[in-house]
């Protein structure tokens, strides 16, 4: 098609006239097509843009900005979450420049430039100085991050992959605290993690213990063991077969009559146990797919080297298996972000649930657009964020392929 | 049983080793298994430290007490959407009359009533949640009945609040009883008393009507608001206190009918009486200082020069009623000092200078023709 | 994965792998019991302190509770069993009107997003990309309490044309009530219904036979509509009379009510639905080689011809398993009717947990019931494929 098209159509400057003819006009049904959207576009632009800038409230937000973001996590141990942030803006920073800055695009550099300068912005609208200075060091970190980083030699590349994988143990730690009172890391009651940074939380755990066991699952359906088999395909059917609300049901009802008399877990963790039980399932049948897609050739190739079963499956298959399926992880881990809201259905207090919070207080009544299309964006722009990504990951896996 | 805990515990470590062992080639590495490891350590250390059992009672007696002391901190399930009952103010704390319940029990045990972490539990896990021992007590506006009582696994205290099932209507409609509201919508929050009693009710009277029912009060009395119903049924209380936050309270007007008996109070765990006990001299305390008119300001006096034999017991001068508890001598001391008696209670959460204002009505002293009657302190 | 060694008889048994296997799959089994037998002990041990067993005889027992929109004769002294019966019917009747719905919207969209109308692309790629990074919990509970409680009370309530009322109790429509002769009427329906299917299958057969593409839907359509209008004129009264609402005291009455739960539910599902759908129907047409439209219209076909006759039939393949999903998933997805208060499977099954106290034998039940929805599919799934498998060669 490409040559067919080359060939056919010269390259020649369209005159905006000529361009609007061809794209938009090029036949009556499309004429008649142009002008509904335009029609279209205009109505719900106005509609949106006079709600915005007018009719829409905007002060429930601004008041209770603290609390959908953080929640009721004491004002005094703030610090930890900037800290995080910090550490995670530096993180990200070094990723792109180990990432081999000099074959990136000009557009996405813009990108990143752009994202890297965005806390500078918000600089301007807090009146706080402690907030200010946090939020110049995200941006100063994240450069430094890109800087040092910029070698992108190897074991650059994998002290970065190391750092993703201790980030969200520091990151919980932090939160939770060490010492018990009065000490230097005081404990934080998980009663009081709310808001964004309950949703971001149960992301996080749900991605990073989902995946082992979600590797292990998939392993165990291909296994030569027909018990371990069985129970394998047992348990992702069941789990995919049921929606995530009744898991979270059963995790909040049912899996403290599970567990001895007396051990109790924390509601907050018992939600993490079922968004973790729920996403492995999901994951075992996406890795299952990069597992099929290995040809057989490299097992065979591997056992002619003298390697046993375990060697061939975590040296050989299993990364090439993963890097395969990279952009599809992606994905589930953005449909996971979107789900962790169902956890304000079993009474946490994660961003809608706080959301439900903020439309209770007598001064804020009957304000439910302003404040859940404010809870939409925060999901919409995070989520949107995260498939770019992985569409940019879909292609730097694909250009790794040899 | 802790043997179990213990097989159940080396299980998990075991389980995380292999995690760990197997996602080896992969990045998943033991960074992220040990966080797992380290949560279910602390929760395990808790049931370890508890069976310390008395010689003769049977099994659960003082087991609460001595997890909690040994935690160091009450757990308390409340509401967090009746103002006046339990709510979180927008700086993220709670208050109210439930919640004020929890800080007078954790002054009783600790001698400090700040020592206690507020659960806002739902009506749907509630019991759940007291059943498993994730909470300590329920202090949640519940009402009293014959199935909760049994089946659900939890004793009921003592009433601190009685109440009544109530309709509320705006003004507009001028529906003065239930038959104005014939063929009307009424908003109504499931897994309740209320809702049972709704249905009951309205198929006694013969009236049709059609239940819009929400998952929380909040939605109820959102939709309420935005006109989905016609009227809203709740407990009285609820209707009171939930009035004051709609947009325009004078609008609104809770309807002259009683369609239930709503007796609300604190609930625990069956099996363990020293507990229940507590829980429950702890509400009697709060009614026996107002009846001797011992407040938070004059309660050092009282104290120091106690008016009656009565007084002088309750306040841990003479005898060792505390004692016999489990609980230190001064533990109604501390309950008054610094949370007040009953009357103080009510005023501060549901009085006339509050928005959440209620008559105290039946919710008086029984001197008063009220209901509220404590046993004597001896 | 590994493959025997033929010379195993020399290997010593710590070593044999047959052997290593068993031993794994005991030691596997013996966890798995271990791990059953604890958690069971446990909650027995747990239920016995309430003085309670498990059991579903409960279900027998008097509900006592309203439930607003029943398929069924629901009343308070009905059983819980009856009350999960309809919510179990209105989640079938959510998810049927969401999916027919939302192929609709998806297809449009995905045909859209290949428009060669740029506008048209935009938007529908817009759409795309705005619903499928929302949170469809937020999305339903803003649908609801944004837009559909947002409408006039029932007093101010805005009549669309064809008397269709809108306001925040619900969207009435006129509907047909059934006179008495409503019931041979029916029949007739049905004799319609069978003469325009044997109508078509003749016609389809002779299509076979000579290869000319006989309007087999039209005709059978024409077949259908013929008998059901001379039915409607030959019966002596009308079989269904036209009822129009109409404001009366507190409530609309007359007409058929969709109350804004289910509107907001079944709407929002559908939305948020055809924004995945159309990305499946756009892979499958992009997966149809362009060869085939340069071919088809090389022969003569039109635009519509091309899509109807060359690219969907070959489409569809790569879009029915995808596409099964997404029906699955928007069931799955209506459980989260208890956001917006419709009284569906999960819902109901939720009152009664909280009303009887019964949470392990609820919970059991209705992840049994969704799994069974799954189950069906997946059959249906597996003998799909098996029949375009065959329709290939």
């Amino acid at each position: 098609m490409t040559h067919a098209t080359v060939l056919l159509r010269p390259k020649t400057r369209l005159t905006p006239a000529q361009w609007i003819r061809r794209n938009l006009f090029n036949s009556w049904g499309n004429a008649i097509l142009t002008i509904l959207s335009v029609w279209l576009t205009f109505v719900l632009a106005r509609g949106i843009i006079v709600w915005v800038f007018t009719t829409a409230e905007w002060l429930v937000i601004r008041t209770n900005l603290r609390l959908i973001l953080l929640g009721q996590y004491p004002i005094a141990e703030v610090w930890r979450i900037w800290l995080s942030a910090a550490m995670l803006s530096f993180l990200i920073g070094s990723t792109v420049g180990v990432w081999g800055w000099e074959k990136t695009r000009p557009v996405t550099r813009r990108i990143w430039v752009a994202l890297a300068s965005l806390p500078l912005v918000f600089v301007f609208t807090q009146t706080d100085s402690t907030n200010r200075l946090w939020l110049a060091a995200l941006s100063i970190l994240a450069v430094a991050g890109w800087f040092l980083g910029r070698p992108a030699t190897r074991p650059l590349r994998r002290i970065v992959a190391i750092g993703w994988f201790i980030w969200p143990a520091i990151f919980i730690l932090l939160l939770r605290g060490l010492t018990p009172e009065e000490g230097w890391l005081p404990l934080v009651g998980t009663n009081l993690w709310g808001g964004l940074l309950l949703t971001f939380l149960l992301t996080v755990v749900g991605i990073v213990f989902s995946f082992p066991l979600g590797v292990l699952l998939a392993l165990g359906r291909r296994s030569e063991l027909q018990l371990v088999r069985w129970f394998s395909i047992g348990y992702i059917e069941l789990i995919r077969g049921v929606p995530l609300i009744t898991i979270l049901f059963m995790a909040q009802l049912m899996l403290p009559l599970f567990l001895p008399t007396g051990l109790t877990i924390d509601r907050v963790l018992r939600a993490m146990v079922g968004i973790t039980l729920f996403s492995a399932a999901y994951l075992a049948e996406n890795v299952r797919g990069g597992l099929q897609a290995i040809p057989r050739g490299q097992f065979e190739a591997a056992h002619a080297m003298g390697l046993n079963g375990i060697q061939t499956m975590g040296l050989i298959v299993l990364p090439q298996a993963l890097r395969l399926v990279i952009p599809i992880l992606v994905g589930q881990f953005i449909a996971l972000y979107k789900d962790t809201a169902l956890v304000s259905i079993v009474g946490l207090l994660d961003i809608v649930g706080i959301g439900k919070t903020v439309l209770a207080q007598p001064e804020f009544l009957g304000l439910q657009r302003e404040v859940l299309a404010f809870i939409s964006l925060l999901y919409w722009v995070v989520s949107y964020a995260m498939s770019y990504v992985s569409q940019r990951l879909e292609i730097a896996v694909g250009v790794g392929e040899r | 049983m802790n043997r179990k805990t213990t097989t159940l515990f080396a299980l998990m470590v075991v389980i995380a080793l292999v995690l760990g062992a197997c996602g080896s080639p992969t990045p998943a590495d033991s960074g992220d298994t040990a966080p797992i490891v380290e949560t279910v350590v602390v929760t395990v250390e808790v049931p370890a430290a508890a069976p310390a059992p008395l010689p003769v009672p049977p099994a659960g007696y003082g087991v609460t007490l001595a997890t909690v002391l040994e935690r160091g901190v009450l757990i308390c399930g409340v509401n967090s959407q009746v103002p006046g009952f339990g709510y979180i103010g927008a700086d993220g704390s709670f208050s109210g009359f439930d919640v004020d319940y929890c800080r007078a029990l954790a002054a009783a045990i600790f001698g400090d009533s700040t020592k206690v972490e507020f659960r806002a539990v739902t009506a749907a896990e509630r019991f759940t949640a007291l059943q498993s021992g994730e909470i300590d007590v329920l202090s949640r506006n519940t009402t009293w009945s014959t199935v909760r009582d049994t089946e659900l696994g939890g004793n009921f205290v003592h009433t601190t609040f009685y109440d009544g099932q109530g309709m509320m209507v705006p003004t507009s409609l001028g529906a003065t009883t239930l038959a104005d509201l014939e063929g009307g919508t009424i908003c109504v929050q499931t897994g309740t008393t209320t809702e049972l009693n709704l249905a009951d009710v309205m198929a006694a009277e013969g009236i049709s009507y059609t239940p819009a029912v929400f998952e929380d009060a909040d939605s109820t009395f959102a939709a309420y608001a935005e006109g989905r119903c016609d009227a809203v049924t709740t407990d009285k209380s609820g209707l009171i206190s939930r009035r004051t936050v709609l947009a325009n309270p004078a609008e609104h007007v809770i309807m002259d009918v009683t369609m239930s008996k709503e007796p609300l109070g604190p609930m625990v765990r069956h099996g363990d009486d020293q507990w229940f006990d507590i829980a429950q001299w702890t509400v009697f305390a709060l009614i026996s200082a107002e009846e001797f008119g011992i407040t938070s300001a004059n309660v050092a006096d009282a104290k120091a020069a106690p008016a009656s034999p009565e007084v002088s017991r309750l306040l841990g001068n003479e005898g060792d009623l505390g004692l016999k508890l489990g609980l230190s001598n001064d533990w109604a001391y501390n309950i008054i000092a610094q949370v007040g008696n009953y009357a103080e209670v009510y005023n501060r959460n549901l009085g006339p200078d509050t928005p959440t204002y209620i008559p105290r009505g039946l919710n008086s002293l029984y001197t008063d023709g009220g209901l509220l009657y404590a046993p004597p302190f001896r | 994965m590994a493959t025997t060694n033929p010379q195993t008889a020399k290997i010593p048994v710590w070593r044999d792998e047959r052997i290593l296997k068993w031993i794994a799959q005991i030691a596997f089994t013996v966890t798995i019991i271990f791990f059953a037998e604890l958690i069971f002990s446990n909650m027995a041990e747990g239920l016995s302190q309430q003085g309670t067993k498990l059991g579903f005889s409960f279900l027998q027992g008097a509900a006592g509770f309203d439930i607003a929109e029943t398929l069924i004769e629901f009343s308070r002294s009905s059983t819980y069993w009856q009350a999960f019966l309809v919510g179990l019917y209105n989640t079938l009747l959510v998810s049927i009107v969401g999916i027919i719905f939302s192929t609709i919207l998806g297809v449009i969209l995905g045909v859209a997003r290949l428009s060669t109308n740029l506008l048209v692309r935009w938007l529908s790629a817009a759409y795309l990309e705005l619903m499928r990074n929302l949170s469809l919990l937020v999305f339903l509970i803003f649908w609801y309490l944004g837009v559909f409680l947002k409408l006039p009370r029932v007093k101010e309530a805005i009549i669309w044309p064809g008397e269709i009322y809108l306001s925040n109790r619900g969207i009435v429509f006129p509907w047909g009530l059934p006179t008495e002769t409503a019931s041979t009427y029916r029949t007739i329906l049905l004799v319609a219904v069978l003469a325009a299917a044997g109508v078509g299958f003749v016609l389809h057969q002779r299509g076979k036979r000579t290869g000319k593409s006989p309007l087999t839907l039209l005709w059978s359509f024409g077949v259908f509509a013929l008998i059901a209008l001379a039915g409607w004129f030959f019966l002596p009264t009308a079989p269904y009379m036209l009822e129009f609402p109409y404001v009366d005291g507190l409530r609309i009455a007359g007409g058929k009510t969709f109350t804004p739960e289910f509107m907001a539910l079944a709407s929002g599902l559908t939305l948020y639905t055809a924004a995945f759908i159309g990305e499946v129907v756009r892979a499958g047409i992009q997966a149809v080689s362009r060869g085939q439209v340069e071919a088809a219209r090389a022969i003569g076909l039109n635009g519509f011809q091309t899509l109807r006759l060359v690219i969907f039939p070959q489409a569809l393949q790569v879009i029915v398993p995808p596409l099964t999903s997404q029906y699955l998933n928007l069931t799955k997805n209506s459980s989260l009717a208890i956001a917006v208060g419709y009284a569906d499977l999960f819902y109901v099954s939720n009152t009664i947990l909280n009303q009887s106290g019964r949470a392990v034998e609820m919970i059991t039940l209705v992840m049994l019931t969704y799994l069974t929805f799954s189950l069906l599919t997946s059959l249906f799934m597996n003998w799909y494929n098996q029949r375009i498998l065959l329709v290939e060669r």
